[in-house]
């Protein structure tokens, strides 16, 4: 049943993958922590014409599926005269995605830092950019590293949904293979694990970090 | 005589339906010493949050320093003051919280440099010397690498006295900076406090609960309650004969309650 020949046949095609979902993720996280913040930033503005535009966004992309946001990226855009390759289509859609969840992770962030420091900032006449920059979000950042890292591993085990778009990730290498030998258990199994590989060892990198950061907030 | 550096005129503020101040007036003469005293609520913290700009006012005018703070001389009218305004007004003024409100992701030296800085553009040598002046004369000096979270709450109330002091405002508000302190620490503040009214000529406008001090402190005393001023005076008479009722109520409670005056 499992063939080892076979495995370390397959292993240069889907290392190939690998790179590929390794890439999606970080530039798909890149694009979550900035968008995300800044999706944050406008949600609290007092202009109401940035707050509920900006609000109604996040709403609807979290409320539906990643998977239909790639299809309309890749299948639908086009149509609109606007064309993105598969890569970029599943980063932008990945980051956008996950943004929306940062900008709630930020959002508590920075509304657990006290309403003193604001105040403290304004009393030493920093303007609104400098409390933003050197009192509120040093200060905000590092008790929601946690959660940020939270959402960026599960950003990882979805880029499997990149393969509907095309992308040459991971899972889509393997399918590939397994399609073109009819052999889908060793495959398969190596994406399993690959992600296994590295989700575990990323929680427990995890809990380090909650246990690092979470007492700042107190 | 001279101009008062502080013009209050029919002052009013409410949160929500509850009016905290109600057509307040008063002046305060260019270093002076002005105790506010009265009951919790009577609006006298309000009015140094308006003064430090964190509360708008829902009406009337307030000059500092002959300029006026929440409006702004626009085509020959006052006009609502903009965030520039507020920026060059906020200047002169310099306030300590109740809860100190310390950056606690810097240091003692970088609380106290940041606004030279950030605000002045002074060079991170001169703002170090600077801070390190007025963290000797808060007798905070030697610890100046600490955080605010490894300090005692009368250190960092000290601290955050230097760097309310480090933009050198005209004008200093203290808001109950010892309410929050075990009582063996409000002494340590005290003494800056002490210092600080005779050796500089600031403005200093002080909401306290400690008579005591607010006595041996001030050129004159406000009671506040109910949003105004009942009775203003020098501490002697405000302390030792009281004309008001209210005052003389409040005092007695106060005395009850265990307090020298």
């Amino acid at each position: 049943m499992w063939d080892w020949n076979f495995v370390w046949q397959i292993i240069p095609q889907l290392a190939d993958g690998v790179v590929i979902t390794i890439q999606a993720t970080v530039l798909g996280t890149i694009i979550a922590m900035i968008a995300g913040l800044g999706l944050a930033i406008a949600r609290r503005s007092r202009n109401k014409f940035i707050r509920y535009p900006f609000g109604f966004a996040a709403e609807f992309i979290r409320g539906t599926p990643l998977l239909v946001q790639l299809y309309f990226l890749f299948y639908i855009l086009p149509d609109l005269g606007i064309l993105l390759s598969p890569m970029v289509a599943g980063v932008i859609g990945l980051g956008v995605h996950y943004a929306t969840y940062t900008a709630e992770v930020y959002r508590t962030g920075i509304d657990n830092v006290s309403k003193g420091q604001w105040e403290a900032a304004k009393a030493i006449n920093l303007s609104t950019r400098q409390t933003w920059t050197q009192i509120i979000i040093p200060q905000a950042i590092p008790p929601m590293i946690p959660a940020l890292a939270n959402y960026f591993i599960s950003m990882f085990k979805e880029t499997p949904l990149l393969a509907a778009i095309t992308v040459l990730e991971l899972m889509n290498q393997a399918r590939s293979v397994a399609n073109y030998h009819y052999k889908y258990v060793e495959p398969m199994t190596m994406v399993g694990a690959f992600f296994l590989l590295v989700s575990v060892p990323s929680v427990i990198f995890l809990r380090r970090l909650e246990k690092r950061f979470a007492p700042k907030l107190r | 005589m001279t101009d008062p550096i502080i013009r209050i005129e029919g002052v009013s503020k409410s949160f929500g339906n509850f009016e905290v101040l109600k057509d307040l007036s008063f002046t305060v003469a260019p270093g002076e010493k002005l105790a506010l005293i009265g009951p919790s609520g009577s609006g006298k913290t309000t009015i140094l949050r308006i003064l430090m700009t964190l509360e708008e006012i829902n009406g009337g005018g307030i000059f500092v320093d002959d300029e006026p703070l929440w409006h702004m001389p626009k085509n020959g009218a006052l006009v609502k003051a903009d965030e520039a305004h507020l920026h060059k007004m906020r200047a002169k003024i310099g306030m300590v919280f109740q809860l100190f409100n310390l950056f606690p992701h810097k240091t003692v030296l970088e609380n106290v440099t940041l606004a030279p800085m950030l605000t002045k553009g002074t060079p991170k040598a001169e703002a170090n010397a600077l801070a390190m002046d007025l963290l000797a004369m808060v007798g905070m000096a030697d610890k100046a690498s600490q955080k605010p979270a490894e300090l005692s709450g009368g250190q960092k109330q000290r601290v955050a006295i230097a760097r309310a002091l480090a933009l050198r405002p005209k004008i200093m508000l203290f808001d109950e900076v010892t309410s929050a302190l075990d009582p063996e620490l409000v002494e340590e503040v005290l003494n800056v406090l002490r210092k600080l009214a005779d050796e500089t000529d600031m403005t200093m406008l002080l909401v306290t609960h400690e008579m005591n001090f607010a006595h041996d402190f001030s050129d004159r005393v406000l009671f506040f309650d109910g949003g105004r001023i009942v009775e203003s005076g020098p501490p002697d008479q405000i302390f030792t004969n009281p004309q008001e009722e209210r005052t003389q109520t409040f005092l007695r409670k106060i005395v009850a309650a265990g307090q020298r005056i």
